[in-house]
């Protein structure tokens, strides 16, 4: 079971947490003004990378608060947690992990 | 049975406590401190089982977790019978009733040990093989043969009276395995402070100081040195000791799952203890000291009772005080079998040890064995007896590979060594990379990935001196400390093997059955027979033989199928890899995993505040989401479908009384509340005035209906959302990600009043005669209060949130009071309205009336691909709005198609039949199979109203085949169904505003 960290109340087990998928896709100002091709990007396509991969969770049997974190998808290592709004930290996945897990 | 091979000193077993169970019925002696396997080995029992495939007599392989021969069925009593218990790990307890396992009529006599002479048939993968056709053999024939002969042991059908509990558990340093590494490092640890565990999967800790008899440490006897390091472990505050505890699983972040044995090892334990506990551990640091598991050797026949691991031979004679046999051949291709037969001879057995090295790759461990009868450079042939084992055939071998002439050494018990096989398994899981050494010949652990460290004999150093002084630096270093400490140990322990993967044999090597895996009954030969057919991948190797796929997971076999891979692929061992190693290290109870989580427990169940109320009055309960929900009202001699009628009827024609409690409701609160509901609806908001309400549909961004229900405005800045009665937490999970997420400047709150609220539905021509002497303060005239209206005010002096809505289409109110009140309100309106014969009624006729009307259920009419325009819903949508969740992609092409399923009536033409939920619809039953299905029933119930059956159902360009005959599936065939809107009775809504309407399609 993972260790996720909410920036407001710190380590909780995993199965306090909802995993809400990727982060930092804003909902467009506009719908009406996207090609069907580019909503569907904004509705379907994400990245799925393999290593540090920016994660939207929601401390759902804690504080109900959103919040963002950086996991590394190889590892399942996180390296950073931040509230909504603040920008993604500037952090790289440690080398020796990044091969981990690759069997 | 008498004790005939005890020793007649030794062990650490308390001869003063003696204790009987029983082995196939017949009474065992053993002492407290015994396993069922010492104690059967102390009354000269070889035979402990059948082999799974072959039925072949095995017996005691191991002294530990390792075991794959000694699986026996373990009865406490009723209800506390456990197949497939390794004897090893049994302790022996008063009173245990110990049995064998996988033959029939009986241990001794074994009808299924044909299977042994038909072994040419049973090679590895006969099973695709053989039973290949005719194929119509296989459900009636092959199958079940083959599953009536599969398996070990014979679940138990009772349910268990045992009790088990969880605990989770928060410390700096794990220490899993207390063999002299694990205490040097508990020790090391404890004292900077840490908190420290300590977990062994046996009854004592200390590992293999517990058979220690010669060494000493720092100048004191290895059991001396054990005593106090248990006691300086035990006074401390901050250790927490646990014997009887396997750590079996290594999950993320540091996450270890032990399970504890609390009480299987005592003959009357207190009623208030769990028979075991499952520990969820996270620990900031692991130390893995797990020790090795030793090797057998391959040769034929290497299986037979009484054949078992050299270390294990010294176990039983040091640590239990028993002679697993009088005379005893040792083979070993290695040192630390010198000092098991050594410690053998030292307790007046007859010991004979071959060593299969040539004479000068022997070192110092010569010496250990002064005086015994000592064979070099030589190969075992085979092996004599059947249910026990008579002899070991050996011959020397030159330098060349000649085997010369042949001798057999008689003896009752033999002891194989092959070399050491680290326990990586937890290391493994952590998902650390294992790394090989050919010194050797194992994995060891490599980088890690979590914060672990592995010490001693799991991490391929065997030396007694290193092993303590590993262990020590590595507790040290899990605690944050760098104090080091050397061990002085005398004398020195023998170290050092020769890998060797089958004994050589001049024999046809497709006759040497060779077992590698004993539990599984695979041999060298099955392993090459693979290689030979195709198979290179060790995972395929693994599964077309199931090598190592047995519960025993291959602990002692796996090395030796992993090198014969290597030998005949001509590929080193690192290039052929390993298998995984996945959690439970070894077998957990189900009873471990679920702990509390049954009967009562498991499942939480919401019950709503008219619960008791109903269950007085006779309800039959449903399951809604976790809800329990009155399901109907039988009265007597009523049966369910009389019980919905007789329901439906008096809320069409009378009043009907529901408690509709279980709806999810949310309050919206703040000024931006208008705004952001027009947001997250399709409908219009804005313009709602307070007093109204509204049914909404809600959409997730991809257009789809995930919910829907009425919303009141309460007041400009206060709105009662009501969601369906399992999609309250989605919903307000799906406001809170836009509030917090995407709109965070709206001055909103969205705040859970679902247990606040009762709710109770009122429905009925007769509702507002009933209703209306008990409000205090809101006019009900159909002028004052219209349908779609909300008042608040009092109902007997209590706080109301009073609603003029209706799901049944009757004219009705659903009355909101606090949950507190609601038996008092719903008491009297039940009193008042007797004059009305006011009936009580369940969500199936809650379900029949709204079918009637044709009102949707998300979940049960809709599936998550459905828009608001399949359900001709299509109005509701604002045109005028510019955004809302969900309008871009009600605008993409896909969601505009005419043959999009779309919700309609169905009626069957025969008038009668009633069509199953679920069942599919198709245009024409001659069309070939596979049919082309245009959809499904999802909503069908009797009506009384109609006087027929009614039905709903998704269809593929549905409203334009109004009036078309479709066929639905039935269990016996097909029906004929005609397409009709989906509102059979009074479908232009009149009865809500207490006009009387009509059905429309009788």
């Amino acid at each position: 079971m993972l260790l996720v960290t909410c920036p407001y109340c710190g380590a909780r087990p995993e199965i306090e947490f909802h995993c809400g998928g990727e982060a930092h896709i804003a909902r467009p100002e506009t719908p009406s003004a996207l090609s069907d091709a580019d909503w569907a990007a904004y509705l379907f396509e994400r990245s799925n990378p393999k290593g540090v991969h920016a994660e939207r969770w929601r401390h759902l049997h804690g504080c109900g608060r959103w919040f963002n974190a950086l996991r590394n998808t190889v590892s399942d290592t996180f390296l950073a947690s931040y509230r909504m709004g603040e920008p993604r930290p500037d952090v790289s996945a440690p080398s020796d992990t990044s091969k981990a897990g690759a069997r | 049975m008498p004790q005939s091979h005890r020793l007649p000193r030794g062990g650490r077993i308390d001869r003063a406590r003696p204790l009987h169970f029983t082995f196939n019925g017949a009474a065992v002696e053993a002492y407290a401190g015994d396993t069922v396997a010492s104690a059967l080995l102390a009354n000269g029992v070889k035979l402990a089982g059948r082999s799974f495939k072959y039925h072949r007599p095995r017996g005691i392989l191991t002294h530990g977790a390792d075991e794959p021969n000694a699986l026996l069925s373990v009865d406490r009593g009723p209800g506390r019978v456990d197949p497939n218990n390794r004897a090893t790990m049994v302790e022996a307890t008063a009173g245990l009733k110990v049995a064998s396992q996988n033959h029939w009529p009986s241990l001794e006599h074994d009808v299924g040990a044909v299977n042994d002479w038909l072994s040419p048939v049973f090679v590895a993968g006969f099973y695709y093989k053989t039973f290949m056709w005719p194929r119509a053999f296989w459900d009636k024939f092959y199958e079940p043969a083959i599953r009536a002969a599969a398996g070990l042991g014979v679940a138990p059908d009772a349910a268990d009276p045992d009790r088990y509990v969880h605990r989770h558990a928060h410390c700096d340093v794990l220490v899993v395995g207390a063999g002299p590494a694990g205490l040097a490092a508990a020790r090391a640890a404890a004292q900077t402070g840490a908190r420290v565990i300590l977990a062994d999967e046996q009854a004592e800790l200390g590992g293999s100081l517990l058979h220690e008899t010669t060494a000493h440490i720092d100048g004191k006897p290895a059991a001396e040195w054990l005593a106090e390091s248990r006691a300086d472990l035990a006074a401390l505050a901050n250790v927490t000791l646990l014997p009887r505890t396997t750590a079996f699983g290594y999950y993320n972040h540091n996450h270890i799952v032990l399970t504890e044995r609390v009480t299987d090892h005592l003959a009357d334990p207190a009623p208030d203890l769990p028979r075991e506990r499952l520990w969820q551990v996270r620990a900031k640091e692991v130390v893995i000291a797990t020790g090795a598991h030793e090797r057998p050797l391959a040769f034929a026949d290497n299986d037979r009772p009484g054949i078992m691991l050299a270390e294990s031979v010294r176990v039983y004679v040091n640590r239990y005080g028993v002679a697993p046999g009088r005379r005893i051949v040792f083979v070993t291709s290695g040192a630390s079998a010198y000092r098991a037969a050594a410690d053998a001879k030292a307790a007046g057995l007859d010991v004979t040890l071959v060593d299969v090295r040539p004479d000068s790759a022997i070192g110092a461990e010569r010496a250990l064995i002064a005086g015994v009868r000592h064979l070099t450079g030589h190969t075992v042939l085979g092996s004599t007896g059947r249910k026990s084992v008579t002899g070991l055939i050996v011959a020397p071998v030159t330098a060349d590979g000649i085997i010369g002439a042949r001798t057999t050494l008689p003896c009752d018990c033999a002891g194989l060594s092959g070399g050491w096989t680290p326990s990586v398994h937890l290391f493994s899981q952590s998902r650390g990379k294992l790394s090989f050494r050919t010194d050797l010949d194992a994995f060891v652990p490599g980088s890690s990935v979590q914060k672990e460290r592995s010490v001693g004999a799991c991490a391929g150093t065997f030396d007694l001196a290193a092993i303590l002084a590993e262990g020590w630096a590595g507790g040290a270093a899990a605690a944050r400390s760098e104090a080091a400490r050397d061990f002085a140990v005398t004398p020195a322990t023998p170290v050092g093997f020769k890998p060797v993967r089958v004994l050589r044999s001049d024999a046809d090597p497709a006759k040497v059955r060779a077992f590698l895996d004993f539990q599984n009954d695979v041999t060298a030969k099955d392993i090459r027979l693979a290689i030979r057919e195709g198979f290179e991948s060790v995972e395929h190797v693994k599964r077309y033989t199931t090598t190592g796929m047995a519960t025993d997971q291959g602990k002692t076999s796996n090395m030796a199928a992993l090198g014969i891979l290597s030998e005949a692929l001509d590929r080193p061992v690192p290039q052929i890899g390993t298998t995984t190693f996945r959690p439970p290290y070894t077998p957990v109870t189900f009873g471990a995993i679920i702990g509390a989580s049954r009967d009562a427990l498991f499942d939480p169940i919401r019950q709503a505040p008219l619960h008791d109320w109903a269950a007085e009055h006779g309800a039959v309960f449903e399951n809604v989401a976790l809800w329990r929900r009155a399901w109907y009202f039988p009265q007597a001699g009523e049966d369910m479908h009389a019980a919905v009628r007789r329901e439906c009827k008096a809320v069409r024609e009378g009043v009907g009384i529901f408690d509709a409690s279980t709806l999810g409701k949310i309050e919206v609160t703040g000024p931006d509340a208008a705004e952001f509901l027009n947001r997250i609806y399709p409908n219009a908001w804005l313009k709602l005035e307070p007093g109204k309400c509204r049914y909404g549909l809600m959409l997730k961004e991809d257009g789809f209906v995930f919910d829907d229900g009425v919303v009141a405005r309460i007041a400009p800045d206060c709105f009662h959302v009501t969601t369906t009665t399992g999609g309250a937490p989605r919903v307000l999970a799906h406001m809170e990600d836009y509030l917090q997420t995407e709109w965070p400047d709206l001055k909103v709150f969205a705040t859970s009043t679902t247990e606040e609220w009762a709710v109770i539905a009122l429905q009925g021509p007769r509702a507002r005669d009933v209703l209306a002497p008990l409000v205090d303060d809101i006019d009900l005239s159909p002028e004052a209060f219209p349908h779609m209206a909300i008042r608040t005010g009092h109902i007997m002096g209590i706080p109301t949130r009073l609603f003029r809505v209706s799901f049944t289409g009757e004219m009705g109110f659903e009355i909101n009071v606090q949950a507190d009140h609601a038996r008092a309100v719903w008491e009297a309106l039940v009193a008042r309205g007797a004059p009305f014969g006011i009936t009580p009624y369940g969500t199936e006729t809650m379900h029949v009336l709204r079918a009637e009307r044709g009102f949707i259920i998300v979940g049960q009419d809709t599936d998550g691909t459905v828009t608001p325009d399949d359900l001709g819903l299509g109005g509701m949508v604002s045109k005028a709005k510019p955004d809302f969740v969900g309008k871009r992609s009600l605008a993409r092409p896909d969601m505009t198609l005419p043959d999009r399923k779309q919700l309609v009536g169905l009626l069957t033409e025969d008038g009668r039949t009633l069509l199953e939920e679920g069942a599919q619809i198709v245009a024409d039953t001659r069309q070939p199979v596979p049919m082309t299905m245009l959809g499904h029933v999802t909503s069908s119930y009797d009506s009384a109203a109609c006087g027929r059956p009614v039905a709903m159902a998704l269809v593929a360009g549905g409203r334009a085949r109004i009036n078309d005959t479709l066929h639905v599936t039935t269990p016996t065939g097909f029906t004929a169904a005609r397409v009709v809107p989906p509102a059979f009775f009074d479908p232009e809504g009149k009865r809500v505003n207490g006009i009387a309407g009509t059905n429309t399609h009788a």
